[in-house]
């Protein structure tokens, strides 16, 4: 097969082969989990402006019902997660240690909890623009991780047009398999989502790609879409970080985002399939974004699963739904390659939120080693998917040399995917040294 | 409850990526040591005790000086990376079986002193260290390192090679007597390499096969080496580029020589088995350290080194040329590592200065 790959153009990035652990949780449906005595809700859980609260404190509000609203084109509105009550509108902890303004939420437990807010509408006839608008009423950001908002990517950019939709479902990440229940699940909603991107985009066809170690799925939206042929469900070789973008478009259609640009322009707009299922059930019945699917799954959890979770859930109220056991050492939220630990249990679950992973004491990367200078083994430079130089880097970073690093070796290229730090046998903590050398280098920006 | 628990833990924030393959320095040194060591132990059956306190001596001597150097500069002990270990093994290993021992702690001592502790230690050498002490013994001493003797001679289980016991910087005791007295009918003092440049002897290439021959210690026997070599490569311990570029580009160019005059120049076979390629292609000139690390860089690397061991060979003074080519090797390997600088994905044309 290798050699097929090589000559098909179908791995001509490098990469990792991470152990997968998704068995524990690839097979549980998607449950519903409790709703938490009191929902936090950060105004800021998407990539841009922070959203306006639009209630007050003491105010009763419907499921489903808008709380805050867009502060401009780059910002999306909040709904109520539950049928409730506004406690207070004060500071919370975010996931990256910050204090951000949130609206807290005393759901009613004797409601029923059905979503009584919304309308359907025929979206047929809908305009791109109306589609943007109707997309950014949803308050849907990317469901992946990035969390950035959906509709302004449905937006064609000027001077560029949009070939292919591109639908990513590879998950890639270890543990989570979010997505992969998703497709199973609601394969329907996800093309739903997927043709009113293309519609939105005036895209003529669509490219799902999903990783081989997920062929049920492949299976499951092959059937969901029929004889249509402008949607093409493609699987690709399961390896990590095949769920980034960038690899992703590479892979599928042999095409490269080019260095600091966007997918459109090179034709593409990229999705997650859990963000366009998002957005295939929202939009007829002019919905908002209230909760999301997200693993608990890992070493550290008894019960692990797929949870369809209220927004604005803590993670301890979350983590008691899984059981966790007595050797819990880290909370992480996302996978084990690029998830960010939480030093808090109150922090909420947010829409950027794919899972919750939970370590014990012997897991994860030998931190108490002692770390070794680097012996030029290579193997960072064999696996970095960008084909950067993480060699060379880390020794720039080490003698301080930030500007060099991004002139002359590529340091704004890397997206901190893990690979290198994942097989040093120096256990040199790359990626960290990296995302420092970049804010050093926006410190001196800043400056200058 | 056991969730009340997780509620009251210190949890504790470290940065992604949260899992590692398990592949550390010290299990790369450690197999190295491994794979080493089956060359060693069949160094000694060929060459006796000479061979063994010859190896035992420098492995000493180099963790020695990288304990003392470690101490000296206040650092953590290194020694446990086994990196000191390869260096002394190496380095007995490319020596002569009856070179003084003294000579040889010498030799491990410049190798780990000057060849790697004064440039910080491991991983930032930029010669390899065993080679740098081999280099200085080459230079100080050029008639001992030169002093071949058979092997497999009568008697090396119990008695030493003369010239190993011989006291420092004192005139060691002559082998020529007892080499009359030891030989094996067939064997000889003299590296096939030596004899086919100064006494145009050709050696049967079956014998250099096992290292039943002449030569450095550790370098004879170089089916088993490859084997070795072999098994770092399959464990993933070890690139295949940098010595699969060393040993064909030495048969390519060996093998335009032979085309050319074959009267004068032996054909590959011979200059694979015949002296210290294979043992250097596949534990030295495969040092990371001292390599670079684009893909590119590796085969330019490995080419160049395995064309110079033949070029020194055929056209130059010294009967063998691996222990200078990977030398060069590594000098120009911070510069082939610039030159090649790895394309990167979605790289844009640098924009014309106006």
């Amino acid at each position: 097969m290798p050699l097929l790959e090589a000559i098909t153009g179908k791995r001509l990035w490098r990469g990792v082969h991470v152990p997968e652990h998704k068995e524990d949780t690839e097979r549980l449906p998607i449950r519903r989990m409790p709703f938490a005595p009191l929902l936090v809700i950060p105004l800021s859980q998407h990539n841009g402006a922070p959203s306006i609260p639009i209630v007050h404190e003491g105010q009763e509000v419907v499921r489903g019902e808008p709380i805050a609203k867009a502060a401009g084109f780059m910002s999306i509105p909040m709904h109520a997660p539950a049928t409730g009550r506004v406690q207070r509108i004060a500071l919370a902890p975010g996931a990256r240690g910050e204090l951000g303004l949130a609206i807290y939420l005393a759901p009613y437990l004797s409601a029923s909890q059905e979503i009584l807010y919304g309308a359907p509408r025929d979206i047929a006839d809908m305009t791109p623009a109306e589609i943007v608008q109707a997309v950014q009423d949803t308050g849907v950001v990317g469901l992946g991780g990035a969390a950035f908002p959906t509709h302004v990517k449905l937006k064609v950019p000027e001077g560029r047009t949009i070939d292919t939709v591109v639908v990513n479902g590879c998950e890639c990440e270890p543990y989570l398999t979010t997505d992969h229940r998703i497709m199973l699940e609601q394969s329907a909603q996800v093309l739903h989502g997927t043709r009113v991107a293309m519609k939105a985009l005036g895209a003529p066809r669509a490219v799902i790609g999903v990783e081989d170690n997920k062929m049920d799925a492949v299976a499951a939206l092959r059937q969901a879409n029929g004889s249509a042929t402008d949607i093409t469900v493609e699987s690709v070789p399961a390896r990590y970080p095949q769920g980034a973008e960038k690899m992703l478009v590479k892979v599928l259609l042999n095409r490269e985002v080019p260095s600091a640009g966007l997918p459109s322009e090179v034709g593409l707009a990229v999705f997650n399939v859990a963000t366009l299922a998002q957005i295939g059930d929202l939009l007829p019945r002019r919905g908002g974004l209230i909760e999301r699917v997200i693993t608990i799954a890992g070493p550290g959890v008894k019960k692990p699963g797929n949870f369809l979770v209220a927004l604005g859930t803590p993670l301890r109220w979350a983590l008691e739904q899984a059981a966790c056991t007595d050797r819990v050492s880290s909370v992480v939220l996302g996978g084990p390659m690029m998830g960010a630990a939480v030093g808090s249990l109150d922090v909420p679950v947010t829409k950027g939120v794919s899972g919750i992973l939970v370590l014990e004491d012997d897991h994860g990367p030998a931190h108490h080693n002692y770390i070794h200078p680097c012996i030029k083994c290579a193997a960072c430079v064999d696996v970095c998917p960008m084909h950067l130089n993480p060699s060379r880097l880390g020794l720039l970073a080490r003698k301080e040399r930030y500007e060099e690093m991004e002139t002359d070796f590529h340091l704004m290229d890397c997206f901190e995917c893990g690979c290198c730090s994942y097989v040093c046998p120096s256990q040199i903590p790359l990626v960290q040294y990296f995302r420092i050398s970049k804010q050093m280098n926006r410190e001196r920006k800043a400056r200058a | 409850m056991s969730s009340a628990r997780v509620a009251e833990r210190v949890l504790e924030v470290r940065t992604s990526p949260h899992a590692h393959n398990a592949m550390s320095v010290e299990k790369i040194m450690r197999n190295v040591v491994f794979a080493l060591l089956p060359i060693s132990a069949y160094a000694v059956w060929m060459f006796g005790i000479s061979a063994f306190f010859l190896l035992v001596t420098t492995t000493l001597a180099s963790l020695a000086t990288e304990s003392a150097a470690c101490r000296m500069s206040g650092k953590r002990s290194s020694i446990g990376d086994y990196s000191a270990v390869i260096t002394g093994l190496l380095l007995g290993l490319t020596l002569p079986p009856g070179l003084p021992l003294w000579m040889g702690a010498l030799g491990a001592f410049i190798a780990v002193g000057p060849g790697k502790m004064v440039f910080g230690g491991l991983g930032f050498n930029v010669f390899n260290p065993a080679l740098v002490g081999r280099a200085f013994l080459q230079a100080a001493f050029p008639v001992a390192i030169t002093a071949y003797t058979p092997a497999k001679a009568l008697g090396r289980f119990t008695e030493f090679i003369p010239s190993s016991l011989a006291w420092p910087f004192m005139k060691a005791a002559p082998v020529t007597e007892w080499m009359a007295r030891v030989r094996v009918d067939g064997f000889t003092g003299a590296t096939p390499l030596m004899l086919r440049k100064f006494d145009h002897i050709q050696t049967d290439p079956w014998s250099m096969f096992l290292g039943e021959r002449a030569g450095s210690t550790g370098e004879t026997a170089a089916l088993l080496i490859f084997v070795c070599g072999l098994y770092l490569i399959i464990r993933k311990f070890m690139d295949w580029r940098v010595p699969a570029a060393m040993l064909l580009s030495a048969i390519a160019v060996a093998e335009a020589f032979h085309l050319a005059d074959a009267a004068r120049y032996p054909g590959p076979l011979f200059v694979l088995l015949s002296g210290g390629l294979v043992l250097g292609a596949m534990f030295m000139a495969t040092d990371p350290v001292g390599s670079p690390v684009t893909p590119r860089g590796m085969w330019i690397y490995g080419i160049l080194m395995g064309a110079m061991t033949v070029l020194i060979r055929f056209l130059g003074g010294l009967a063998e040329g691996v222990m200078y080519a990977i030398l060069l090797g590594n000098a120009f390997s911070p510069l082939i590592d610039n030159l090649t600088q790895p394309k990167t994905y979605g790289e844009r044309r640098k924009a014309v200065a106006k």
